[in-house]
């Protein structure tokens, strides 16, 4: 009886353990709640420490030097294009602003991965699909098309942490969401006089 | 009936030109917009009320090896009492010491009323593609029924569910994966929105009671019902991380933060959803 009662107890509290165990351990609670599927692998789940400094309410790096670390590594990550050649094919661009997947466990490993910017900017002025998480581009290139603004436009696409520390647009180029082409194909969208995004004129 | 419901896809905007609509009417006319006049055309008609029939049948029927039923399962309000339940959960259990979100709930007493296996159990949580309902989406959509009009109001007097909110929030703002996203990426600000898609505010009592009330729903675009589980899931494969699993800690917690912050609002579920 005593002995059943003592096992009854140790049981729950080890197993009541489980979730006040973990209050502060994220990463073992996710880890224990996820299981991998097809190219989503339990390594997703293991912060880099910008993602561990950015996981928080204010999406704020709270001290001062470490918020300073945490963005002069992203700007060093920034790889400019070899040949020096900011602007592909504002067309492939559009194509890859309007598409969504890429490396989700439901997406085809081989394919190339979207950029999915219509999600949460407006761009194209007729595609009247947009969120609105991000600003309005529309009319971008309007800001300018100095080399300044060319390499400036390229950076806050490949690491936006080198201007917004803990913003929410994935580093597209860092994190090797998209290729260089396709980062040059979605920079003359934002560009090009005649794209789109920028021209005055409908595109048929 | 399945055959009859599944003609409800005219509804999905991949069948609707939304888009087309948007630009001829000149104006941002949001996809919310397009289906709430659709859900007031529809009154109180929900095809979900045939899939709560599934699932109170499936309370009811003696199953799994013990060939016992469900009715004995104590769902937090005591043993076989259904009404006003998941208003109530997820909820600190005393037979496992833990805070179990209803799913999870129902595992337990499969394996324990039912005489289920946890693999058993947990075998075919949430539809696949081409799948027209699981039994655990039934069973949900049946009990969550049974809380329609009841105000959502989450026990925090346990210090287990006080860290299970605690915990949430953590989970909340994790950011991870290649993209760098966290749930708070998309649902920490008001009034913005995904392409059309309206995003709830879920740290707010606003966003989260219109979030957390309308789950489970019936998704006319797929036609089923989708759980509150099957939406966490979804999200973190949105999020590029790996599979979230029903009934799994991580879900729980999330479901706790939520309703937590949906305190006092009116269950409406299950809801209608494109």
């Amino acid at each position: 009886m005593t002995m059943n009662i003592l096992k009854v107890l140790s049981l729950g509290i080890a197993a009541g353990l489980a979730l006040a165990a973990h209050a502060d351990n994220t990463e073992a609670v996710l880890r224990e709640s996820m299981k991998p599927k097809n190219q989503a692998r339990m390594d997703r789940i293991e912060q880099n420490a910008l993602q561990t400094a950015c996981s928080n309410a204010a999406d704020t790096v709270a001290n001062d030097k470490q918020a300073r670390q945490l963005r002069e590594a992203a700007q060093a990550s920034v790889r400019y294009p070899a040949n020096g050649k900011y602007l592909g094919d504002w067309r492939r661009g559009q194509m890859i602003a309007a598409d969504g997947t890429g490396l989700q466990w439901s997406d085809d490993p081989k394919a190339a991965n979207g950029g999915n910017c219509y999600a949460c900017h407006q761009l194209d002025k007729q595609e009247m699909a947009y969120g609105t998480v991000g600003p309005s581009l529309l009319n971008y290139g309007q800001r300018g098309q100095s080399e300044a603004m060319l390499k400036y436009t390229w950076a806050k696409i490949w690491n936006p942490n080198a201007y917004v520390l803990c913003s929410h647009m994935p580093r597209f180029g860092d994190a090797g969401i998209l290729t260089e082409q396709q980062l040059k194909d979605v920079m003359a969208l934002l560009m090009d006089p005649t794209s789109p995004v920028n021209a005055e004129l409908v595109h048929e | 009936m399945r055959g009859l419901l599944k003609s409800l896809k005219w509804l999905n905007p991949k069948n609707f030109g939304v888009t087309a609509l948007v630009i001829y009417s000149g104006a941002a006319l949001a996809q919310d917009d397009v289906f709430s006049q659709y859900r007031e055309m529809m009154g109180d008609d929900n095809p979900a009320i045939f899939v709560i029939e599934e699932g109170a049948d499936l309370w009811r029927e003696p199953r799994g090896p013990k060939k016992a039923s469900l009715e004995a399962c104590d769902l937090g309000l005591g043993a076989g009492v259904v009404k006003g339940a998941y208003a109530q959960l997820p909820r600190y259990f005393a037979d496992t010491a833990q805070v179990m979100d209803l799913e999870a709930r129902l595992f337990h007493c499969m394996e324990t009323l039912q005489g289920l296996t946890p693999a058993e159990a947990r075998r075919k949580p949430y539809s696949g593609k081409g799948d027209t309902g699981t039994e655990l989406e039934a069973l949900v959509t049946y009990i969550a029924d049974q809380s329609n009009g009841q105000a959502i109001a989450l026990p925090q007097s346990h210090p287990q569910e006080k860290t299970a909110y605690a915990l949430g929030e953590n989970i909340f703002y994790y950011r991870a994966g290649p993209h760098d996203f966290s749930c708070a990426s998309c649902h920490r600000q008001t009034g913005k929105r995904i392409r059309l898609q309206d995003l709830p505010n879920l740290t707010e009592a606003e966003g989260a009671a219109a979030a957390y009330s309308s789950w489970p729903a019936y998704r006319v675009s797929q036609g089923l019902v989708r759980t509150m589980g099957w939406r966490m899931q979804n999200c973190a494969r949105q999020q590029r991380l790996p599979e979230l699993q029903a009934g799994s800690d991580a879900i729980t917690a999330l479901l706790v933060f939520m309703g937590v912050n949906a305190q006092g609002a009116e269950m409406q579920a299950p809801g209608l959803k494109r």
